[in-house]
């Protein structure tokens, strides 16, 4: 809600400095028939497989699956860490990775990952600046303006100076979504980056996402097992099976936003995880069979 | 919900909207590096370690004292004990010319001293590079590593007849040895160093826009400075072995040459004193390393201090 007065206003001032625009045009990402495959001439690790998913500009898509299925796989291919093995996937109608080319990571499609990637060798406020600073899209000290304003908007700017490994884990994260909003993406990947929190922080940083996506309207392609953090966060929940992945259910989310917590104690969110919960559970329980034969 | 950080943003849209920037809040003064020391210094003293070490020097003092120069235990009565050691050191005419006012003690202390410098600063200079270099090219990498694993393990001792013949005179040879000993540790380290750099960091800076060059300045050298302090107090450590074994074997100066030479012409004191300034110089030369890894590492300073 906060963020949303400051971010949200067209032509308002961070709008134009740090570059966060409101209207969702670009960042369509249509997954196409894709497969991934480790050690194709040996093991055959079939990690993705023949998975079709459309995710319309600005949407905030949720990927729900057992450990190990496979999402975290698709999330790199989404991201340019690796390629694909048959199948499409393009962004705004253009190729991102096809079997015989993977285009490189870029700042259009920022990660967030599980466990945190913010360089332990820079202060927050470098750690903001380093996209824009290092694609020269602006000077020093423009750079350094719009860091120092953006953490302001987002609430951050008394540990502008401070090192990572000074400030909180939920600070961490924050920061490192502020990072990534410093770049203008089109896309922000997120790989399970609550995963590690606990209960309390979680509430507190899902509902400052909230704001942030509320506030420029990024699609956001989320990764996580936590239901509940699905189902508050997403538009769509997407179910995918256990290994290899595949779009199990797509369940359509119709709460409005802006959410906050009242929503989860809510009869229709109750119906929602539970129509959820027994999608997942099915592939849960296969999953781990699986794991016990491999084990045995 | 959160009325005042509610007003606080308004305010600060406001404040940009009219063009002027808007104040930051005061931010609370970050310590200074010798106020975190003094801080540190202050808290050591609190604790029961500064004591318990003082105790520990003395007490061996005086069990070293008693064995030599008071019970003269077998093993032990050829070693010259603390009080013969001091009246040389401490002696405005000593014997054999060696004390703190000889001039020639200092005219060894400084050949050694300017030899290590030499050595470990060319050590360092072709060494960190090349350690950054093989582990950020893994073609350069396979092409080097077989190479270094296999002269590596040669000892630094075997080295010395082989540099004589190679060096016109003493000074290069032994320079020559104490390099090679620093080189490759420092080296090795340094791509120990990059090696252990998390992968995920690679990846945010490739998502951040990073070309190679950028993925070296940002994240390979800074990524593998702790390893590379590491290594330099290793191989600083190892350097003052080589050079001492360098020293005993060619040279005119240099405290290996002093505790070689005290040896042949049994000027036991010489010895001890020889041995304990080794003792010191290894310390600072130790001590110095850190204090610069503390100021290029301000973020494990900090870390520590929080």
């Amino acid at each position: 809600m906060i963020l949303s007065q400051i971010l949200g206003g067209k032509g308002g001032a961070l709008a134009k400095k740090a570059a966060i625009s409101s209207e969702a045009t670009a960042g369509k990402i249509s997954i196409r028939d894709v497969s991934i495959v480790y050690d194709p001439e040996g093991a055959r690790v079939v990690a993705v497989d023949g998975c079709s998913l459309e995710i319309p500009a600005g949407e905030f898509c949720v990927i729900v699956g057992p450990s190990g299925c496979g999402k975290t796989t698709l999330l790199n291919a989404i991201a340019g860490f690796h390629g694909v093995s048959s199948g499409e996937i393009y962004m705004d109608d253009q190729l991102l990775c096809s079997p015989e080319m993977t285009t490189e990571p870029g700042a259009d499609r920022i990660v967030v990952f599980q466990n945190g990637a913010l360089f332990p060798w820079k202060t927050v406020l470098d750690n903001v600046t380093f996209g824009p600073l290092i694609q020269g899209r602006m000077t020093r000290k423009e750079a350094r303006e719009a860091g120092h304003e953006l953490l302001l908007q987002m609430g951050l700017s008394g540990i502008s100076h401070r090192y990572p490994s000074e400030i909180s884990g939920g600070m961490r994260r924050r920061v490192e979504i502020a990072r990534a909003m410093m770049n203008d993406p089109k896309v922000l990947l997120l790989d399970e980056p609550f995963r590690a929190m606990d209960a309390l922080t979680k509430t507190v940083i899902q509902k400052y996402l909230l704001d942030v996506y509320d506030a420029s309207n990024k699609t956001v392609f989320f990764i996580t097992h936590d239901l509940e953090e699905a189902i508050f966060l997403g538009t769509r929940v997407i179910v995918v099976t256990s290994r290899p992945a595949q779009v199990k259910k797509v369940i359509n989310i119709e709460i409005p936003r802006p959410r906050d917590f009242r929503v989860l104690s809510s009869e229709y969110y109750r119906h929602l995880k539970e129509e959820t919960l027994e999608a997942v559970h099915e592939e849960a329980q296969k999953a781990f069979e699986a794991g016990e034969r491999e084990m045995a | 919900m959160e009325r005042d950080e509610l007003d606080k943003s308004i305010e600060a849209q406001s404040l940009a909207e009219q063009g002027t920037q808007p104040t930051l809040p005061e931010e609370e003064r970050e310590p200074l590096t010798w106020e975190i020391m003094f801080s540190r210094i202050k808290y050591a003293l609190r604790t029961s370690a500064p004591y318990l070490g003082v105790v520990g020097l003395l007490s061996t003092l005086l069990a070293y004292w008693l064995l030599t120069e008071v019970i003269k235990a077998p093993l032990f009565d050829k070693v010259p004990g603390p009080v013969a050691v001091a009246s040389e050191w401490f002696s405005h005419h000593p014997m054999f010319r060696i004390s703190i006012y000889s001039g020639i003690y200092y005219k060894h202390i400084w050949a050694s001293c300017w030899r290590i410098i030499q050595a470990f600063t060319l050590a360092t200079v072709l060494g960190v590079p090349l350690g950054l270099f093989m582990g950020w090219k893994k073609v350069f990498k396979d092409y080097t590593f077989p190479f270094f694993e296999l002269i590596r393990p040669i000892p630094m001792l075997a080295w010395v007849p082989l540099a004589i013949l190679m060096f016109p005179g003493y000074e290069a040879s032994v320079i020559y040895v104490t390099f090679l000993g620093a080189f490759f540790v420092t080296t090795l380290n340094t791509l120990l160093g990059v090696e252990s750099i998390d992968e995920v960091y690679f990846r945010a800076a490739r998502c951040l826009g990073s070309r190679p060059r950028h993925l070296f300045f940002h994240v390979i050298v800074p990524g593998a400075l702790p390893f590379i302090f590491t290594g330099l107090q290793i191989s600083m450590g190892y350097s003052w072995f080589c050079l001492v074994a360098g020293e005993m074997i060619a040279g005119k100066y240099g405290l290996g040459y002093l505790i070689w030479n005290a040896y042949m012409e049994f000027q036991e004191p010489v010895l001890i004193i020889a041995m304990i300034t080794l003792g010191f110089l290894g310390w600072f030369s130790s001590a110095l390393i850190r204090l610069v890894a503390r100021r290029l590492m301000q973020w494990q300073v900090r870390e520590i201090a929080g």
